[in-house]
């Protein structure tokens, strides 16, 4: 019984911890290629979910809706970037958090907008819509499973795509050397709108895959923005490698802090102290492991060493 | 002469006061005389929103310091008066039943200061998008701590009918609130007045131009930065406590890392060099939330827009725009050449 | 012999692989003008910033009047008595040269939690801060934004402000870098006139100037000390002439 709680938590928080990753990648790649700070990537994560929750009212599959919307997503990205992003990568980065806080604000009022005030619940098709026995006594639902792979086929997509192709090398030259892609003759322009659009795309799908469970809401980037960047100051920022560590860390604790705290309060305190304390503690569990990180080390566990 | 560039703003620096000074202590009283209590009511928030915004503007404009987590100093404040209140109204805590204001304010202070301090020590060892980020982190930290006590209402808030109590000054009178509310500002812009030209505020300046200049000239900047952040944080926790006696509700919502942006933006939309920037930034902001929301419930695109424009189109705010046309519109005599 | 104000010993700091500083040993007598000298790249900004507490040395140790700083934050450095200028200028652009200086004065006066009096104002500022500029010949243009002034005028500044510190040695990094001859002439008497009282180190290329005000020279080629003496033996040093000295001339 026991064992099997800790398994389906485990797998709760991995599946967390890969969510996580697909919006730290994104804003692991916008800061560290384009030194660029972007408020607004919660908000890109929000139009990836209301665009597959259309789409999938409108085709009735998950699937395809899916399969539409990550361009769509990555669109939008590119279109943001073109319109507002690009004129501010040469100013300070008060000014990129101030003009992305205004996109969030937009994004948010057009979403409203268009998709009204309430939420939209994504149907998931009958297959996905079950449960898995993955060891004898221990079902997970089926989707969940899904998003797990779907996440790491992502991450492993990305680091493909860094470490082993030619845009991959671009990329790598220039979080460490801007101005020396500029003289390798790469269009510079086109590839940071190019990384801006794969960051949407990465975001609006973690939107896309959570929102079957939650429903595609107005606000859920801005809440998620704030833990995306406690997985980013924890990993390092600009590290790719301190992203998908930290975020597997942060989706772990996070999930185990909510569902074990109380018990393990209850050890040592009095049953209604630990009932007060631990949603309290749990809720600040990740920010105080942030705290205690940076109190040792002020750059985050796996700092990018080009910086 | 010896503060040529400075002296230039001067002119419009002390138009902006006067006028700033006294449609403040006018406008609102006329109006609550002439019958329309309303009005008070929008100037008080006002008021405490510019007190902020001069509190974020002390590590912001002074300091440099890109804070993203001062709203959760407001709330702070705000619940220092709300769970004392609640304690009274529902009982358990009868020792602090009269005079509650020291123990509000104090509570305030004493929370607010512990807070900005022990972020602060950690934050401040981090310079740029670091900084930012981490206390935007723990500014979320304090909201979702508040959402979770579920004593006090969590996420559902919190009900203030009782008003903070001094001896002689009863917050409870809506009139003698924007009084302590107004001179509060004055006194407090007066105070970071000083500060700027004070031995402390020309360190935090040196520090945000060229930090490594100043230890190379032997200043520890860290222990000033603090400093100057949890002032910052007290000024906040001040507002926090003076919105507490203000409003009837309160919840976790404002303390949300948004609403620590919307801040911000009103410092940076009235201009953050300026002293006046942050009020004037406070005017605007109320008064567009006022209009527009008049006119359309999506008026935070149009909110959203406007910060936008003025980041790519308008450099030093307001404030700056105004200081500039005062310049030009002065004769070019005034153009010193040695 | 005089005993050293400066010594540095076994120093060594590598950038990913490079290394910038190889087992450097150097010692700076009291009241002497030191001369720093090497090909591009020999490291010597790298050595410079070591011994200004900028960068932390990967290992060894510096020790400055018989007291070891290795490790401590630059504003310790200072406040031991050593000051730095900087080779690519750093000074407080938007405030006026008085300011820059009466600010340096400030650093070394005490504690700045003061809130209240106007420190544009304070006579214990500006006075003194005043007087370093005459010492540079900056004086008249006291009043005058460091973005406004040229160059040349931005480097005596630096100087200036090192010396408000009130230290026993100056690290002067390249002091006259971008210097036309006559801003030169005026900058070799300026440390000519620090000479009495003053231990400086001074990074340069312009040979004639290292020649015309240096005590000792120690030479620095790809991070390491090829040779350390008085300007006649470096002169005449072999090693010296091949690895430096002799591309010069040619």
């Amino acid at each position: 019984m026991e064992a099997s709680i800790l398994v389906i938590q485990l797998l709760n928080g991995l599946q967390l911890g890969i969510l996580l990753f697909l919006l730290s990648a994104g804003l692991t790649l916008t800061f560290g290629i384009m030194d660029f700070v972007n408020l607004a990537h919660g908000a890109l994560y929000m139009l990836g979910a209301f665009f597959c929750a259309t789409l999938t009212i409108y085709t009735g599959s998950f699937l395809l809706a899916v399969a539409v919307a990550i361009p769509l997503t990555a669109l939008a990205g590119y279109i943001l970037e073109r319109l507002v992003v690009q004129h501010l990568y040469h100013r300070d980065h008060l000014d990129h958090v101030l003009a992305t806080f205004g996109l969030i604000l937009c994004i948010d009022t057009l979403v409203h907008l268009i998709w009204g005030p309430e939420g939209i619940a994504i149907p998931l098709p009958e297959i996905l819509n079950t449960q898995v026995e993955i060891f004898p006594g221990i079902v997970f639902p089926t989707f969940r499973l899904l998003i797990i792979g779907m996440g790491l086929t992502a991450a492993a997509g990305l680091y493909l795509l860094v470490n082993h192709t030619r845009v991959g090398m671009l990329i790598r030259a220039g979080a460490s050397n801007r101005r020396m892609v500029g003289a390798l003759g790469v269009d510079i322009s086109t590839l940071f709108s190019g990384v801006f659009a794969l960051g949407a795309a990465l975001a609006g799908l973690a939107g896309m895959l959570i929102a079957p469970i939650t429903e595609a809401s107005i606000g859920m980037g801005s809440d998620i923005i704030i833990t995306t960047f406690v997985v980013i100051i924890i990993g390092g920022i600009g590290s790719m490698k301190g992203a998908f560590l930290a975020a597997l860390i942060i989706g772990l604790i996070d999930t185990f802090g909510r569902s074990f705290l109380d018990d393990i309060f209850k050890i040592f305190m009095s049953g209604e102290a630990a009932e007060t304390a631990a949603p309290a503690v749990s809720a600040m569990l990740i920010y105080i492991l942030m705290a205690v990180i940076l109190a040792f080390r002020p750059q985050g566990l796996f700092p990018p060493l080009t910086r | 002469m010896p503060e040529a560039t400075i002296g230039k703003q001067h002119t419009a620096v002390k138009w902006i006061s006067i006028v700033m000074i006294t449609a403040l202590a006018v406008i609102p009283f006329g109006l609550y005389l002439a019958g329309n209590a309303f009005w008070l009511d929008i100037f008080t928030r006002l008021v405490i929103l510019a007190i902020a915004a001069c509190g974020l503007n002390l590590i912001l404009g002074l300091g440099g310091l890109v804070s993203f987590g001062h709203a959760a100093y407001i709330g702070l404040g705000a619940y220092a008066v709300g769970i004392p209140v609640y304690h009274s109204t529902y009982g358990g805590m009868d020792a602090i039943a009269s005079y509650n204001g020291f123990v509000h304010l104090g509570l305030a202070m004493a929370v607010c200061a512990l807070f900005a301090l022990v972020t602060g020590i950690i934050s401040l060892r981090t310079r740029g998008v670091n900084f930012i980020m981490i206390t935007m982190a723990f500014g979320q930290m304090m909201f979702y701590a508040i959402v979770s006590l579920e004593t006090y209402g969590g996420d559902d808030g919190l009900t203030i009918d009782l008003r903070s109590e001094f001896p002689l000054i009863t917050l409870d009178n809506p009139v003698t609130l924007y009084i302590v509310c107004y001179l509060s500002l004055l006194a407090l812009v007066f105070l970071l007045h000083r500060i700027s030209h004070s031995r402390f505020g020309l360190i935090l300046q040196g520090a945000k131009f060229n930090e490594e200049r100043m230890g190379a000239i032997g200043v520890n900047c860290y222990r000033y930065q603090l400093t100057a952040f949890v002032l910052s944080g007290l000024i906040c926790g001040y507002a926090g406590f003076l919105l507490g006696n203000f409003t009837t509700f309160i919840s976790p919502e404002m303390m949300d890392w948004t609403r620590s942006g919307e801040i911000m933006f009103m410092v940076i939309l009235g201009g953050a060099a300026a002293l006046w920037g942050p009020v004037i930034g406070a005017v605007i902001f109320i008064v567009l939330e006022f209009v527009l929301s008049e006119i359309t419930i999506y008026w935070h695109l149009y909110f959203g827009l406007l910060l936008i424009f003025s980041v790519l189109f308008m450099r030093g705010g307001v404030s700056g725009a105004l200081s500039r046309w005062f310049n030009s519109s002065r004769s070019s005599g005034t153009q010193r050449q040695a | 012999m005089s005993h050293p104000i400066l010594e540095v010993q076994q120093l060594n700091k590598s950038f990913g692989g490079v290394i910038a500083t190889d087992n450097v040993d150097m010692r700076v007598t009291q009241g002497e003008i030191h001369a720093l000298i090497g090909p591009n790249g020999a490291g010597k900004t790298t050595l410079i910033s070591q011994l200004s507490g900028l960068l932390t040395p990967d290992s060894g140790e510096i020790i400055f009047q018989g007291k070891t700083i290795t490790g401590l934050p630059a504003y310790e450095f200072c406040r031991a008595g050593l000051a730095r200028s900087f080779q690519i200028t750093s000074v407080f652009q938007e405030m006026s040269l008085l300011d820059n200086v009466a600010m340096a004065v400030q650093a070394r006066s005490g504690h700045s939690f003061k809130f209240w009096k106007n420190a544009k104002k304070e006579k214990l500022l500006r006075e003194p801060a005043l007087q370093y500029l005459e010492q540079v010949g900056l004086a008249e243009r006291c009043n005058w934004l460091a973005s406004e002034v040229s160059h040349g005028e931005r480097r005596q500044l630096e100087i200036a402000m090192a010396l408000a510190t009130e230290p026993q040695m100056l690290l002067l990094d390249e002091p006259m870098a971008g210097m036309g001859r006559e801003e030169s002439a005026q900058l070799i008497s300026t440390l000519n006139g620090l000479k009495k009282d003053k231990t400086l180190l001074l990074v340069e290329h312009d040979m004639d100037a290292v020649f015309a005000l240096a005590d000792t020279i120690t030479v620095l080629v790809y991070g390491r000390v090829v040779a350390s003496g008085e300007p006649d033996s470096i002169r005449n040093n072999e090693q010296v002439r091949q690895a430096y000295l002799g591309e010069d001339d040619n």
